[in-house]
């Protein structure tokens, strides 16, 4: 046995308390809520965010305390030793239910037509608690169900408990102060201040962190019933943090990104700008390969494709080809294409990048530089875009920025061999396009700005004769003499970088430089 | 015996006059005060066990010892002037009739705690005390009572007076300090208490008007004096706001276990129109009420009023004939009460709002089967489960009414 004071030492550095008969030692300064979560119990809660300030205003947490007179918000209440905590008893649900029951007399139950429906903390609490019918004879508070906010964010008023956590994080994430609480009593609803719209660069992870539909994404609201999208672990390709999301599909459209953690990367935020950049996805596809005739470009199967670029390199000089990677694309597809460069004794590759016009940054999580994968592609020896291509035979990667565009346009290759995903700019000056999937096509990986490696899956079926960039490449290789026999793209990974997927991990891996 | 401690110059002329004070010996104990060891005033003010009168009760020297000595950041005291409690309006006769007594405990306090910067948190509509107390503020920094180097003492105090915009809950003291912050008016969480983490963060104490009024006596006639008023564990004297049908409403000083029934017979001047008395609330509209038979019987002190299961609470004592409806003086109450949650807890937010609906189809004749239990359930369902007590103080009218006075409720209900 440990002498008294040997205990009180450890004590103060460690207090010890039982949760639901389980005994558990935790940090000092740890509230019953994240020591419940040590022991993998969630206390039910809406109001509680780990990255936001304690509000204890919802009162779902409520628990017992032995000693303590009255329940206690396990949210607040900081851990003495010695503590005795109850969470599942008959009392501890009774008290849950009954702060349901008054959450929900004056909501809407309209969850029919409510975008949150099947996420919603509300309707899941309530299954888990009650599923009875109201016992409220009154009259409903009704409020408004379309309040503009910002330019991405409407209000359903009406649905709205009061958590504050939006308010919260405008106040202490994003920094903007947008939002308040206005009125009292149950009269009380969620307002911008006067003059003030929600209109900062993290304005949606509001509607992220909104535990049931009060505030819903324009873009998304009404779009689709969440229980039919397809949820699949990917990164965010608006600029080079990375941000680790969601992609969520259903019949081959992305609808929405959802920020997925990464502490070391993204917290649990994504920007505004990120989260909805998903749409070039949706928008201005390529599913067959075309073909620049002296009848203007048309479409060509991807056979014909293949052989008329094989033709072309085949009577080409090395030193009179450049290859173009892009720090918008994988690791992998970069990888493959500088493979072919080796294979063909190719010496310049250059990479192109996306370019926006006074790109948006911050010293939070957006990045001026608009690529995911700059860090990559300059890793696999890649040289920044230089221009002169007067006379050369290319083959290029998109996004290919304006101003290098122009660049083209002056000094203009004598053939260009294009991989894109969409119409777009860059097209005009191919000679020969490539329908390539995008990132939510394909598994591949991109390395942030912090040199981290971080993967993403693959989510939407590829359509047409639409086919990974690595995948053409290696076909046009093949046509050449090159049998690679690369059956996914796990074997470029290992080829280049000598990693596998498995390595990267869900949170990504930081390499070496 | 001279037995009033807080209104011993209500009849004088001008009493709100900084002359009119002094000549009673007001501010005359302060050289005195400070050479005393501030640890000694806070123990002086625990030997007279007075406890604070804005309606929870709690030991002051207690309070005031709370606050850290050893903590570098300022220390602040707030006065609670922000009376609000239905029934109460003790604080505004201290305000107007005599603002240097409440300006001198202010300075007793202050030097106490070591605060330098007093605030005066006054309710929105008390245009006249807040005007009153101004011109006694002014009046004391003329005199040199406030400001730098106070009776060439070397301690300074600036009090500021801040004007409420109307909202009950802020006489909650952290609410009070939220707004005095300029923040929306919402009580906040606790641990930590304001003594450690109050005003801008820093410890501070919060006392009401009536409270600290009673310290200028204390400090100069002694603990020993002040205990001479009430019973062991309320000792002193206290402001008794007397309304409702009575025959000469009022506010009335009288010590601490005092008689309900001589208060109201004999001090405000027995029932209206020589009606029956019905019941009566004894400390404001949030404690539970009494019947006729409890009230006559009851004195007023914290003990016996707990005995009877009510409070003493702010004092404002509420006093209805037979004629009163009591299903209808509750939605009143609960009308109140709704109205004024802050709206930040679910619990009182929605049960407060559910309640008074609930009372008003009753009321209106709408009541059903299974009402009263449905209200009793309310009651239950929010006491005690929230940040502040508001909540508790609709349900303990609720509870108290469905209990003394059911036969009400049930006439109303159809079948």
């Amino acid at each position: 046995m440990r002498s008294a004071e040997e205990s009180t030492l450890l004590f103060e550095v460690m207090p010890k308390l039982t949760i639901d008969g389980k005994e558990i030692t935790v940090d000092e300064g740890t509230t019953v809520f994240e020591a419940a979560r040590q022991v993998e119990t969630t206390i039910p809660h809406f109001c509680y965010h780990p990255k936001l300030s304690i509000a204890g205003n919802c009162r779902m947490c409520l628990v017992e305390i032995e000693k303590m007179p009255k329940p206690q918000i396990s949210c607040n209440t900081v851990v003495q030793e010695g503590m005795v905590v109850h969470t599942q008893t008959e009392n501890v649900k009774a008290l849950q239910k009954n702060v349901l029951e008054f959450i929900l007399i004056n909501h809407p139950i309209d969850c029919p037509v409510c975008d949150q429906a099947g996420e919603c903390k509300l309707q899941g609490y309530y299954m888990d608690h009650s599923a009875s019918g109201s016992e409220f004879n009154e009259a409903k508070v009704k409020k408004p169900k379309r309040v503009d906010l910002g330019p991405n964010v409407m209000l359903d008023d009406e649905r709205c408990i009061l958590c504050t956590r939006c308010v919260r994080f405008c106040d202490e994430i994003s920094q903007t102060g947008e939002l308040c609480v206005t009125n009292r009593g149950d009269r009380s609803t969620l307002r911008t201040f006067p003059g003030k719209k929600l209109e900062n660069k993290y304005s949606l992870n509001t509607v992220d962190i909104c535990p049931v539909g009060a505030l819903t994404s324009k873009p998304f609201r009404f779009q689709q019933r969440v229980w039919f999208l397809k949820s699949v672990p990917s990164i965010c390709t608006g600029c080079a943090t990375g941000c680790n999301i969601y992609v969520d599909h259903n019949d081959g459209k992305v609808f929405r990104y959802k920020t997925r953690e990464n502490e070391e990367v993204n917290q649990c935020w994504t920007c505004d700008e990120g989260r909805l950049s998903y749409t070039f996805i949706n928008e201005a596809r390529l599913i067959r390969p075309l073909l620049k005739t002296e009848n203007g470009i048309e479409e060509i199967n991807k056979k014909q494709a293949v052989l008329t670029i094989v033709e072309k390199l085949k009577s080409e000089a090395a030193d009179n080809m450049v290859f173009i990677g892009s720090a918008y694309e994988s690791n992998e597809n970069n990888a493959a294409l500088k493979k072919l460069a080796d294979a063909l004794g190719v010496k310049r590759l250059e990479y192109a990048y996306h370019e926006v016009e006074n790109p948006s940054s911050d010293d939070f999580l957006i990045k001026a530089d608009k690529n995911p994968n700059r860090a990559g592609v300059k890793k696999l020896s890649y040289a920044e875009f230089s221009g002169e291509l007067s006379g050369k035979t290319v083959i290029a990667m998109e996004k290919i920025g304006t101003s290098q565009l122009e660049k083209i346009r002056l000094k203009k290759p004598q053939y260009l061999i294009l991989l894109s995903s969409q119409r777009s700019p860059a097209c005009e000056l191919a000679d020969v396009i490539l329908p390539v999937s995008t990132f939510a096509e394909q598994k591949g990986s991109f390395i942030n700005f912090q040199n981290r490696i971080q993967k993403f899956e693959s989510a939407l079926e590829v359509k047409g004769e639409m086919q990974s960039a690595w995948q053409y490449l290696q076909e046009i290789a093949e046509g050449l003499g090159h049998a690679w026999n690369i059956v996914s793209s796990d074997k470029l990974l290992q080829e280049f970088f000598n990693l596998n997927y498995e390595a990267i991990g869900e949170q990504g891996k930081v390499i070496e430089n | 015996m001279e037995n009033k401690v807080l209104t011993k110059n209500f009849g004088l002329k001008d009493s709100h006059l900084l002359s009119v004070y002094e000549s009673t010996g007001g501010y005359q104990n302060l050289k005195k005060i400070f050479a005393m060891q501030p640890v000694d005033v806070i123990e002086e003010v625990k030997n007279s066990g007075l406890r604070g009168r804005g309606g929870a009760g709690f030991p002051t020297g207690l309070k005031w010892s709370f606050v850290p000595k050893d903590s570098p950041k300022p220390k602040y005291l707030c006065v609670n002037a922000d009376e609000s409690e239905p029934g109460t309006f003790k604080d505004r006769y201290l305000l107007e009739l005599d603002p240097h007594r409440l300006v001198e405990g202010m300075i007793i306090c202050s030097y106490a705690i070591s605060c330098h910067n007093a605030y005066v948190y006054i309710r929105g509509e008390f245009v006249y005390p807040k005007v009153q107390l101004e011109k006694a503020i002014e009046e004391a920094y003329q005199k040199g009572y406030l400001g730098k180097n106070i009776l060439g003492s070397g301690y300074d105090l600036e009090i500021t007076v801040h004007r409420g915009a109307g909202a009950y809950i802020c006489g909650e003291e952290t609410a009070l300090l939220n707004s005095l912050e300029g923040k929306r008016g919402m009580p906040r969480l606790k641990p930590p208490f304001p003594a450690v983490v109050g005003l801008f963060s820093c410890p501070t104490v919060v006392n009401n008007v009536e409270t600290i009024s009673a310290l200028p006596y204390i400090l100069d006639q002694g603990a020993e004096a002040y205990r001479q008023f009430g019973t062991e564990k309320s000792p002193g004297t206290k402001l008794f706001s007397v309304s409702g049908h009575v025959n000469r409403p009022g506010v009335f000083e009288v010590p601490l276990a005092y008689s309900l029934k001589k208060l109201i017979m004999e001090d405000a001047g027995g029932i209206k129109d020589g009606k029956a008395l019905k019941a009566v609330i004894p400390g404001g509209s949030s404690v539970p009420v009494l019947t006729a038979e409890e009230a006559l019987e009851v004195n007023l002190d914290y003990e016996s009023l707990q005995e009877k299961g009510t409070m003493l609470g702010s004092g404002g004592v509420i006093v209805m004939d037979e004629t009163v409806c009591m299903v209808k003086a509750l939605t009143n109450l609960a009308h109140f009460y709704s109205h004024e949650s802050c709206g930040q807890c679910s619990p009182c937010r929605e049960g407060t709002g559910w309640a008074h609906k609930l009372l008003q189809r009753i009321s209106g004749g709408e009541g059903r089967a299974g009402d009263i239990e449905e209200l009793q359930k309310i009651a239950d369902n929010m006491a005690g489960k929230t940040i502040c007590v508001l909540a508790d103080a609709l349900a303990m009218p609720i509870w108290s009414y469905l209990k003394k006075f059911r036969n009400e409720f049930e006439s109303l209900i159809k079948d």
